[in-house]
């Protein structure tokens, strides 16, 4: 009983490191109600994938057609949720990304149940399940209860750890139907290359702000340096400075690196929300009441264009000895 | 083509504003708050009515809330939407119980286009118009935004960033999605939600600010739609997250660089 059934991520064939966290989120899940971890894995050709996912120690679902190739959430539906119900899960979830966040609250829909986004964790006891999640950017910490005999959720992958590999697992191929005439059809997707390591799972970021003036080289410079990704505000990103899906936030993406850099960035809370978790942060800003400081583990009052060229040197000298 | 748009307008706590917890733990301090329109909300009630600039039609505002949510329907009706509907409701509400609500109001309205905001700053849950479009069977396109950028010169035109067919049958949207945008065509009606980087709103004007007291805005008690208001999302207890604490300033980059180095080991 209370099986729960995970939906992980892929794109072309790679898994996604976020669904191991949701995967783990789903192991505590069933440690509790004593039920089973199942995977849920779509797309074409997709069997790599659905192999790696199995040594994780889980029953691994694999639908894998043509029809599925780019994820639209009324393809991927139908397909979860026949999953859902031949299962018994009674616990359905995803990792917080835009994918997850997408899909869950739909397959929610249609299996009649309640959905707690961006959960930090579990509470209530046994295999009464509460909910954990943040709420006002993060200022409010809320323990929610969803009254439907099926829940749903999404898990920020920060809060989480990786699941253990583990022997037992095996691969299923998931029935696939026809889901008919769609009101929703993919054109194309364009993909923003990046050599930097992925923003929500690099272990050192480093952002930039309005205070930058949209001139990222330094600070781009300096991620190259630390093999880092490369963050920012939204005024940043609004400005059209960097791509969209660097901005970190209540509305963008959560990031808890090792090391987090922001330079000329103010600290508004909604900014906040996406870096408080950071194991140690670093904030460079030219105004000493900068709100960033307040929170900051070393606080630099400078100018960024003076500090972050300096610091690259003292760096590439440090290596070099 | 005219269009019949719908847009949702949900009142929350101003993002500048400092939220406390009730010592209890059963709400929010609400003294000294100040309330306004959902900040993705305004950029769907912009799009809405940019689409009605370039194709015709209506832009409906609606809200589900109390008496006081009226602020947040005529701030809509100011920016130039046509009239407004508000959903009166005194209990507590959760992402199942709005869209149940919503779906009730679409029955009735029959939008071509439906545009909400991707979250509600307050609960921040993301779910109603993925579980609205669900209900209805309707396609999504969440997380609506545009290849051009804020500062762009079809944003200084106040273009729309979702585009009708030619037909008049789908619009095509661009979804800000993790690693780039997505573009898909969704068959009207369709159900979009709004991100940041759709539109930049506009201001009500004083004229605009005027006109908005005559406008219509009809009032249906949510109990008479016959959806089910019971929530599903029971929240039992909110409290305050651990402070971080922080503060300490370096003299130099030298420091700092030592610091990193032989305090925190991050290299
Ligand atoms: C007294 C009180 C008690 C509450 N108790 C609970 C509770 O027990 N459980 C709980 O989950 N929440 C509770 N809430 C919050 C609840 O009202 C949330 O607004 C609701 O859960 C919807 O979640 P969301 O706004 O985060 O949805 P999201 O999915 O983040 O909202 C997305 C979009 O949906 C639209 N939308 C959402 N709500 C409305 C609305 N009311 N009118 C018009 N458009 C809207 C907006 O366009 C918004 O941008 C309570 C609020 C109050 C004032
Ligand atoms: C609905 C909503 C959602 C939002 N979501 C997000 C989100 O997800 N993420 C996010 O980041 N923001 C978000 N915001 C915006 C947020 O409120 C702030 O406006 C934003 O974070 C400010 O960005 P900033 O710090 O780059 O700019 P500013 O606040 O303008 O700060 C710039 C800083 O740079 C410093 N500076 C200037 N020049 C230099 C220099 N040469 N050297 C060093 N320092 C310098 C200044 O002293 C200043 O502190 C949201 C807002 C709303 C309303």
């Amino acid at each position: 009983m209370g099986n729960v059934l995970i939906v992980a991520e892929q794109s072309g064939g790679h898994l996604k490191k976020a669904s191991l966290h949701a995967i783990a989120a789903g192991q505590a899940i069933a440690a509790r109600t004593g039920g089973k971890v199942h995977v849920a894995v779509l797309g074409k050709g997709i069997g790599a994938v659905a192999t790696e996912l199995a040594s994780f120690g889980v029953t691994v679902h694999a639908a894998d057609a043509a029809g599925l190739e780019h994820y639209l959430a009324e393809t991927f539906t139908p397909v979860v949720v026949e999953l859902a119900k031949g299962l018994g899960a009674t616990f359905v979830g995803a990792a917080a990304t835009a994918f997850g966040k997408d899909l869950v609250p739909r397959v929610a829909a249609r299996l009649g149940a309640a959905t707690a986004t961006e959960v930090l964790g579990f509470g209530g006891s046994g295999a009464a399940v509460t909910f954990l999640r943040p709420m006002w950017a993060g200022n409010v910490l809320a323990e929610v209860d969803l009254a439907t005999p099926v829940k749903a959720f999404t898990i920020r992958p920060t809060e989480f750890p990786v699941a253990p590999k583990g022997a037992g697992g095996e691969v299923k191929a998931a029935a696939v139907a026809d889901p008919g005439p769609l009101p929703t059809r993919f054109v194309e997707f364009k993909e923003v290359k990046s050599a930097r390591p992925e923003l929500t799972e690099a272990r050192i970021v480093v952002s930039g702000g309005r205070g930058t003036k949209g001139d990222f080289k330094e600070l781009e410079g300096l991620a190259d340096d630390l093999g880092a990704a490369v963050g920012a505000t939204r005024a940043a990103v609004d400005a059209g400075w960097v791509q969209n899906d660097l901005q970190v936030g209540q509305t963008g993406k959560v990031v808890a690196p090792e090391l987090y850099v922001a330079a000329g960035i103010s600290g508004a809370i909604q900014h906040l929300a996406g870096m408080k978790g950071s194991k140690v942060i670093v904030a460079i800003n030219k105004d000493p009441e900068a709100p960033i400081f307040q929170l900051a583990d070393y606080g630099l009052v400078a100018d960024l264009f003076k500090a972050v060229p300096e610091l690259r040197e003292k760096i590439r000298a440090g290596k070099g000895s | 083509m005219p269009l019949k748009i719908l847009v949702t307008a949900k009142r929350v706590e101003d993002p500048e504003s400092k939220i406390k917890v009730k010592p209890d733990g059963t709400g929010i301090v609400t003294d000294g708050v100040n309330y306004k329109m959902n900040p993705f909300d305004e950029i769907a009630v912009e799009e809405g009515l940019r689409l009605k600039e370039k194709h015709g039609g209506e832009v409906i505002v609606a809200s589900i809330g109390t008496d006081r949510s009226m602020t947040e329907i005529r701030a809509a009706l100011a920016m130039g939407a046509d009239r407004g509907i508000l959903v009166k409701h005194d209990g507590p509400l959760d992402p199942v119980v709005v869209s149940a609500i919503l779906d009730k109001v679409l029955e009735k309205e029959k939008p071509d286009v439906v545009l909400l905001g991707k979250q509600s700053i307050d609960d921040d849950q993301n779910q109603v118009g993925q579980y609205l479009a669900e209900r209805r069977g309707l396609g999504q396109a969440t997380f609506a935004s545009k290849v051009e950028s804020l500062e762009s010169e079809a944003e200084q035109k106040k273009q729309p960033g979702i585009v009708l067919s030619a037909d008049g049958k789908s619009v095509r949207v661009v979804r800000e999605v993790d690693g780039g945008l997505v573009t898909v065509d969704v068959n009207l009606p369709a159900v979009v939600t709004c991100d940041l980087r759709l539109n930049k709103p506009r201001f009500a004007s004083l004229p605009g600010i005027m006109k908005a007291k005559k406008k219509p805005v009809e009032e249906i008690a949510a109990a008479t739609l016959g959806a089910d208001l019971a929530p599903k999302v029971v929240v039992k207890k909110l409290s305050e997250p651990p402070k971080r604490q922080g503060g300490f300033k370096v003299a130099d980059v030298a420091e700092l660089y030592a610091k990193l180095k032989g305090e925190a080991k991050v290299f």
